[in-house]
């Protein structure tokens, strides 16, 4: 039964109407217009959805609308804009470490929450917090450098 | 029409030129101080944008921001067929740098008139024209359309290598910013005004037809728009888009299918391969005198694999009065998508506009174009209402096009020094494409599935040198008595097509294993057995450049690791790459650093070609030990990412690039040439480390095991 469900999104409190065990990653993407968070698999398998959700890195496929009620959910626009870039932008332009660049938006969330709790991380911690995101282009390393620019960078 | 004009009209062009004539084809300067480039070929996320973008900057002298690079779409764009084969930098960078060259000429021709001086005497920065007298204009200030809306003749010459400034640079991708700031770019992201959601239910298996479904059970669904049903085709349309994919699981549950075994025995497919029907040809057939001492053979394998994208296919389509339909693709050849869909939708060429959108990741054929006919076929039944469709995960997986599995047989004679004097290489395998656009039925999925449907082409290989299952098939080493012999399966249980560097991967991995067998044979270093064989001196310098840069001599032998060289040129006239594999064999193989020499003649951009090459390698080292698509006697199983591991971020490996520049060669596509020479080092690199030679892909801790024994 849709009922409305009240969040907030990258600082803004949002209400939206839909079955409360609608994926998060579609309410996002289609009722809320942020469409920068990536489906890739819709079961929990691929990581390209990845939110924060209270500052943990989770998959919107698998993340019903109702366990975000009352929550924060970060996107990657609310990472930072090409007006106000997040370190992790900027470092990952800097380092080129894209290639079709459809994982990153998830990659970046979870590099985001892996800095919150980690600010200087080994190499070994970078793979390891990005060990269940897929990226088929194979431009891992690259994307590993640029984390750890970012994590060089204040916040 | 004058003489002269028919002479031109009949002139060779460079590239991609000679199909599409027209300068005004390829770009339009304009007044506000841009210049838009419309090249026919795609962003597939290999940086092509980027590196046309640079070539035209270059010769036109204007600042690479001023480039505004058009989708290509079939009202406006040259037709350059595919964007696949490495070609795009050689057939539209070649044409793109000839239409700059002469239009810059004409411009200058112009400005010459305007200021009353000698052409020759102008300079050119950024667009502004400045005369010695130091009176200028602009490209902008005389941007004219009719200037431009003429043949090109191909007679003014581009600039020299020496002076480039642009090309040769390394330049950030222009399409970047957008995606790390999850702007709206992908064609996933497109939303149209009234747009509905539409599912696909596949088959329940490969040859399945349809029999019953409770279509009007998932009509009554709150937010169901329609079922679409034509034959076995099998679809929904929704307001909401969890809607629609929770639609088309409730009509999948209740479809009952007429089902039969069609699929092959997975686990002996060179078995398969060879008692399957066949075309045989010699591609390469050298006779000798010389009488071997010794002769050894071997066969090699690999399987059926999958393009695995990250994002899932997707298309969107509108109809205009069940007449004409507007297609939104991130096919890899808009012309030849556009001929499939009016073959299966039974229309003119002209009523199907087709446009592309970027897409994620492509290595090759991947459903994009099937995607394309399921949205034109559900938005029939959306009332002119846009249709967008975004293919299941498992659909993905389940039923793109592989890249097919093959089984090679080499064999060689040696003489008393361990010099080859004979070898032959016999390879079986399916056509490696399906791409639309080729026959007169449509190469589309679903065509295949409707009432009245349309049976698949048989796959092809593309035309030699190139070639598909051909392709490095012939060694490019010295061999005195040299024989090769491709056997064309006809039979396609499994849709094969095009997947990055088609047949080179499994030929490459079979001939550079087998070198090393034969090194081993005749008791020399793997490294200067190669050497010894090849007098090609690009060749030569890439093998010593990546020996150099891993410091292969200086390698010490440890218990559980080893290291191994592999080399080919792509195609056998693309880019010269070769790499150094450093595994660590325990319960399974970890490579754990690839050295990479390449020579890519002319490099547009240094940093595009490394992570090209960086990318292309990291995904042949995931197929070479992890991938295979698997399937029971009736349907493809492995359809999840649990069921079709790709190699993670834990299991990457080290990899260095060494670009050999050739400022004086022709530019050469980057993205596949490194694909075989990985998994060949691999192989080698595996048999350093355990003295067991894993001959078939890929190479899993299973298969060690048993060859352990």
């Amino acid at each position: 039964m849709s009922e409305e469900i009240r969040f907030t999104v990258n600082g803004a409190e949002r209400a939206v109407r839909a079955a409360q065990n609608t994926p998060l990653v579609y309410v996002l993407r289609n009722d809320l217009g942020l469409r920068g968070t990536r489906l890739g698999c819709g079961v929990n398998q691929c990581g390209a959805c990845h939110v924060l959700l209270d500052g943990q890195s989770v998959p919107s496929c698998d993340t019903p609308l109702w366990a975000a009620a009352g929550k924060k959910v970060v996107t990657i626009e609310g990472l930072g804009t090409p007006q106000r870039a997040h370190r992790l932008q900027r470092a990952f332009v800097a380092e080129q470490a894209g290639q079709c660049a459809y994982c990153l938006s998830g990659i970046m969330i979870s590099a985001e929450a892996l800095l919150a709790r980690t600010p200087d991380p080994t190499e070994a911690e970078v793979r390891e917090a990005l060990d269940r995101h897929l990226c088929r282009c194979g431009t891992h390393n690259r994307i590993v450098r640029a984390v750890l620019r970012a994590a060089k960078e204040a916040a | 029409m004058s003489t002269t004009a028919k002479s031109a009209s009949e002139a060779k062009l460079p590239g991609n030129l000679q199909g599409n004539r027209r300068l005004s084809q390829w770009l339009r300067i304009a007044p506000e101080g841009t210049v838009t480039v419309t090249s026919g070929k795609v962003e597939i996320g290999q940086g092509i944008l980027t590196a046309l973008a640079q070539i035209a900057a270059e010769e036109l002298d204007v600042n690479l921001g001023r480039i505004l690079l058009v989708p290509a779409a079939t009202p406006t764009s040259p037709n350059e067929g595919v964007t696949s084969g490495s070609l795009s930098i050689q057939d539209s960078g070649t044409a793109l740098r000839y239409a700059c060259a002469e239009t810059r000429a004409i411009y200058l021709a112009e400005a010459a008139a305007e200021l009353g001086v000698n052409v020759d005497s102008l300079k050119v920065e950024d667009g502004t024209i400045t005369a010695p007298n130091g009176r200028r204009t602009s490209y902008w200030a005389l941007a004219d359309d009719a200037l431009l809306d003429r043949e090109a003749t191909g007679s003014v010459a581009p600039k020299p290598p020496s002076a480039y400034k642009i090309v040769g640079q390394s330049m950030p991708r222009v399409d970047l910013p957008d995606k790390v700031f999850g702007l709206p770019r992908f064609i996933q992201d497109l939303v149209l005004p009234g747009m509905l959601y539409g599912q696909v239910v596949r088959p329940a298996s490969r040859a399945a037809r349809l029999v019953s479904v409770d279509d009007a059970a998932v009509d009554a669904m709150p937010g169901v728009v329609a079922v679409v049903r034509d034959g076995s085709f099998l679809g929904v349309l929704a307001d909401r888009e969890e809607v629609a994919v929770k639609a088309a699981e409730a009509l999948a549950a209740s479809a009952k299918w007429d089902e039969r075994d069609t699929l092959p025995d997975m686990g002996n497919l060179p078995a398969w391969l060879r008692a399957s029907p066949h075309e045989s040809k010699v591609i390469d057939d050298r006779a000798s005198d010389a009488k071997p001492a010794r002769t050894f053979s071997a066969t090699y394998s690999r399987p059926f694999s999958a393009h695995a994208s990250i994002g899932p296919s997707c298309s969107l389509a509108q109809w205009k009065g069940y007449k004409s339909v507007t297609v939104w693709t991130h096919s890899q050849g808009v012309y030849n998508l556009r001929a499939d869909l009016a073959l299966a939708l039974g229309l003119a060429p002209e009523a199907v506009e087709v446009r592309h959108v970027e897409g994620a990741g492509c290595y090759g054929h991947n459903p994009a174009d099937d995607v394309a006919l399921d949205a034109a076929l559900l938005a029939r039944a959306a009332d002119e209402r846009p249709v967008r469709v975004l293919w299941a995960r498992e659909d993905e997986l389940g039923w793109a096009p592989y890249g097919p599995t093959m089984a090679i047989d080499v064999s060689a004679g040696i003489d008393a020094n361990g010099n080859v004097v004979q070898w032959t290489l016999e390879n079986y395998s399916n056509g490696h494409s399906t791409r639309p656009g080729r026959a007169d039925k449509p190469a589309l999925l679903a065509a295949g599935h409707l009432e009245k449907p349309f049976e698949m082409p048989l796959a092809i290989n593309p035309p030699m040198p190139a070639g598909g299952s051909e392709r490095n098939a012939v060694p490019l080493y010295d061999f005195p008595g040299r024989r090769v012999v491709c056997h064309r399966v006809l039979d396609m249980p499994l849709r094969a097509s095009a997947l990055r560097s088609l047949g080179a991967l499994a030929n490459v991995f079979a001939i550079e294993s087998f070198m090393d067998e034969l090194a081993q044979a005749a008791g020399a270093d793997p490294v200067e057995y190669r050497l010894r064989h090849l007098t090609d001196p690009r060749g030569r310098s890439v093998i010593e450049a990546a020996a150099r840069r891993a410091n292969w001599r200086a390698w010490k032998k440890t218990e559980g690791r080893g290291h191994g060289i592999a080399f080919a040129k792509y195609k056998n006239l693309g880019a010269y790459c070769a790499v150094v594999a450093e595994v660590e064999a325990e319960q399974e193989i970890r490579v754990r650093r690839l050295v990479i020499a390449v020579d890519v003649g002319l490099v547009v951009n240094p940093d595009g070609v490394a992570n090209q090459l960086e990318g292309g390698a990291i995904q042949a080292v995931s197929q070479t030990l992890k991938e295979a698509v698997r399937f029971d006697r009736r349907r493809v199983v492995s359809n999840t990412w649990e069921d079709y591991p790709i190699l993670r971020f834990s299991e990457v490996p080290e990899v260095i690039v060494e670009i050999v520049n050739r400022p004086n060669e022709r530019s050469v596509g980057s993205g596949e040439g490194a694909a075989g020479p990985t998994a060949g080092a691999i192989g080698n690199a595996v048999f350093d480390a355990l003295g067991v030679r894993i001959r078939d892909l890929p190479i899993t801790p299973e298969r060690i095991v048993t060859a352990i024994g």
